[in-house]
C-alpha cells in the first residue's frame, strides 16, 4: 500500500546528501536547545527558582523518593501529557507528539537503513512513516483550527499569524507535504514541489528552535519534576496544604470541616470546571 | 495590589479570563498566555487566583502591611468543596495553613432549575420587573401578594 518515497529520491540526491542534511538538523536543534537555554535564561531562572523552594522546604526528599518522582513525571506528563485540563487538547497534544516521534523515527530509519532502492524497506516502517506524519497532521490540524486558545477569546481568525505560530504550523507543513510528496510519487514538477516545500518546512522547524517552541520537550519535562519535587518536599511553592478531609487530626484542627462537610466530607462535584471556560 | 501570573506555570486556558469580573485578565496574542491588561483596576477578589487551574496567578500585597518576600497564597478545591490560604511571612516565623468549607451542598444543586419554569408572558416580559421579582411583588398580574398567600411565615431574626 505504501512506498518508501526515499527511494525515488537516490536518483537524484545521494544517500550521503540526505544523511548529512538530517545529522544537520539534529545539531541545530541540539545548538538551537542550548542557544535558546542561554537567551531567555529559563535554565538561570529554573535553578535559582529551585534553590528558593530547597530553602521553604519542610523535609529532605530521600533518592528513592525522587526516582519513583522522576518516573512518576515520565509516565503521566511526559508520555501521557497528563498536565493538560482540557481534554481535548490532551488528546491533540498525543496524537502530534506520538505522530512527530513515529515520523522522525522511521524517516532516519529509512534514510540511514534503506536510502536507495536497492535496500528494500520493511512495510512496517514505511507505513509507520505515513501514519505518523497522518498523526501529526489530525492533532494539529484540530488544534489549529479549533482549539487554540484565543480563537474564542479575541475572535481571530484562523488565518492570523503570529510568531508563537512558527512550531506548529512548521511541523504541520512538514508533516503535510510529506504526505503529499509521498503521494504524488511520479507526478512530476508538482511531485517536486511538495518535495521543496517539505524540506524548507523540516529545515524551518529544527532550524528555528530559539524562535519557536520547539525546546518545551526539553524543559517541560524538568518543570513538571521540579513542581512534583516541592510538593515532596512541603515548600508546595507557598501553596497551602488541603491535606486528606478524614483525617481525625486535620477536623479537630480546622472544625468548621466536620461540622459543616461531615465526618466523611463528600465529592462536591465539579464546580467551575462543570463547564470549560469559553465566554469570554 | 495588583494580580500577576506566573509565565511558566499558565497554560493559557481561559479560566481567569472568564471569571474576572474587572475583565481585566486577558490571553497575550503572542505568548498565548494570560495576563492583567490594567492592574490600576485589579481589586484583588482573588478570583482569578482561585479559578486558575495551575496556580498560576499570585497578588502583590501592599508594601505597607505585606513586605516583599512575603506569601498569600490560595487553593480553592471544589470537589473537595474546601478553601485554604496559606501565609508567610518575610522572615518565615509566621506560616500559617489555613482551611475552610466553601459550600455545604454540591455544586449546581441550589441552582433554580430555570428550564423547568413556565416561560415568562408577554405582559411579564414587557415589565420593567426582573425575571424572579413578580414571584413576591407581583404587580403585573393577580392581587397583592401577602405572606399567608405566599405560604411565608414571619421569623424572629433574619431569615433567607
Amino acid at each position: 500500500m505504501f512506498t518508501n518515497p526515499f527511494h525515488d529520491l537516490s536518483g537524484f540526491l545521494t544517500p550521503a546528501v540526505m544523511q548529512t542534511y538530517v545529522v544537520l538538523m539534529f545539531l541545530a536543534v541540539v545548538g538551537g536547545t542550548i542557544i535558546d537555554v542561554i537567551h531567555k535564561k529559563s535554565g538561570k531562572y529554573f535553578f535559582e527558582n529551585a534553590q528558593k523552594a530547597l530553602k521553604s522546604a519542610k523535609r529532605t526528599v530521600p533518592g528513592g523518593e525522587k526516582v519513583s518522582l522522576a518516573i512518576s513525571t515520565v509516565a503521566n506528563e511526559v508520555l501521557t501529557s497528563s498536565e493538560f485540563c482540557n481534554p481535548d487538547r490532551r488528546k491533540s497534544h498525543l496524537l502530534t507528539m506520538y505522530g512527530f516521534i513515529i515520523f522522525v523515527v522511521t524517516t532516519v530509519m529509512l534514510i540511514f537503513s534503506y536510502p536507495t532502492p536497492a535496500e528494500a524497506a520493511p512495510g512496517i516502517v514505511v507505513a509507520l512513516w505515513h501514519i505518523g506524519a497522518l498523526m501529526v497532521c489530525v492533532g494539529g490540524y484540530w488544534f489549529w483550527f479549533f482549539i487554540r486558545v484565543d480563537l474564542n477569546s479575541e475572535g481571530n481568525p484562523w488565518y492570523r499569524l503570529v510568531r508563537a505560530d512558527l512550531f506548529v504550523l512548521s511541523l504541520l507543513m512538514t508533516t503535510t507535504f510529506a504526505l503529499l510528496w509521498s503521494i504524488t510519487q511520479g507526478a512530476g514538477v508538482l511531485n517536486l514541489l511538495f518535495f521543496v516545500i517539505f524540506i524548507a518546512a523540516a529545515t524551518n522547524l529544527f532550524c528555528t528552535v530559539l524562535w519557536s517552541k520547539f525546546a518545551h520537550m526539553f524543559f517541560k519535562p524538568a518543570a513538571a519534576y521540579q513542581k512534583k519535587l516541592t510538593k515532596a518536599d512541603g515548600s508546595q511553592e507557598n501553596l497551602p496544604d488541603l491535606g486528606d478531609l478524614n483525617d481525625p487530626a486535620l477536623q479537630a484542627k480546622f472544625p468548621d470541616i466536620p461540622t459543616y462537610l461531615g465526618e466523611k466530607p463528600p465529592n462536591m462535584g465539579l464546580g467551575i470546571k462543570r463547564e470549560s471556560p469559553n465566554h469570554y | 495590589m495588583p494580580t500577576f501570573v506566573y509565565m511558566t506555570r499558565c497554560d493559557g486556558c481561559g479560566h481567569c479570563v472568564d471569571i474576572c469580573p474587572s475583565d481585566i485578565m486577558h490571553i497575550d496574542k503572542t505568548t498565548r498566555r494570560a495576563y492583567n491588561i490594567e492592574p490600576n483596576m485589579c481589586w484583588e477578589c482573588y478570583s482569578c487566583v482561585k479559578a486558575c487551574p495551575q496556580n498560576a496567578i499570585d497578588v502583590r500585597g501592599y508594601a505597607d502591611f505585606a513586605p516583599l518576600g512575603h506569601s498569600v497564597r490560595v487553593i480553592r478545591d471544589e470537589e473537595k468543596g474546601v478553601i485554604a490560604w496559606r501565609i508567610k511571612s518575610r522572615n518565615g516565623e509566621t506560616d500559617m495553613n489555613l482551611l475552610a468549607p466553601i459550600t455545604t451542598k454540591p455544586w449546581g444543586t441550589a441552582i433554580p432549575k430555570l428550564a423547568d419554569a413556565p416561560e415568562p408572558s408577554q405582559e411579564m416580559r414587557d415589565s420593567q420587573l426582573l425575571y424572579s421579582e413578580p414571584k413576591y411583588i407581583r404587580m403585573d398580574d393577580g392581587d397583592i401578594h401577602t405572606l399567608k398567600s405566599n405560604g411565608l411565615k414571619m421569623k424572629a431574626g433574619v431569615a433567607y
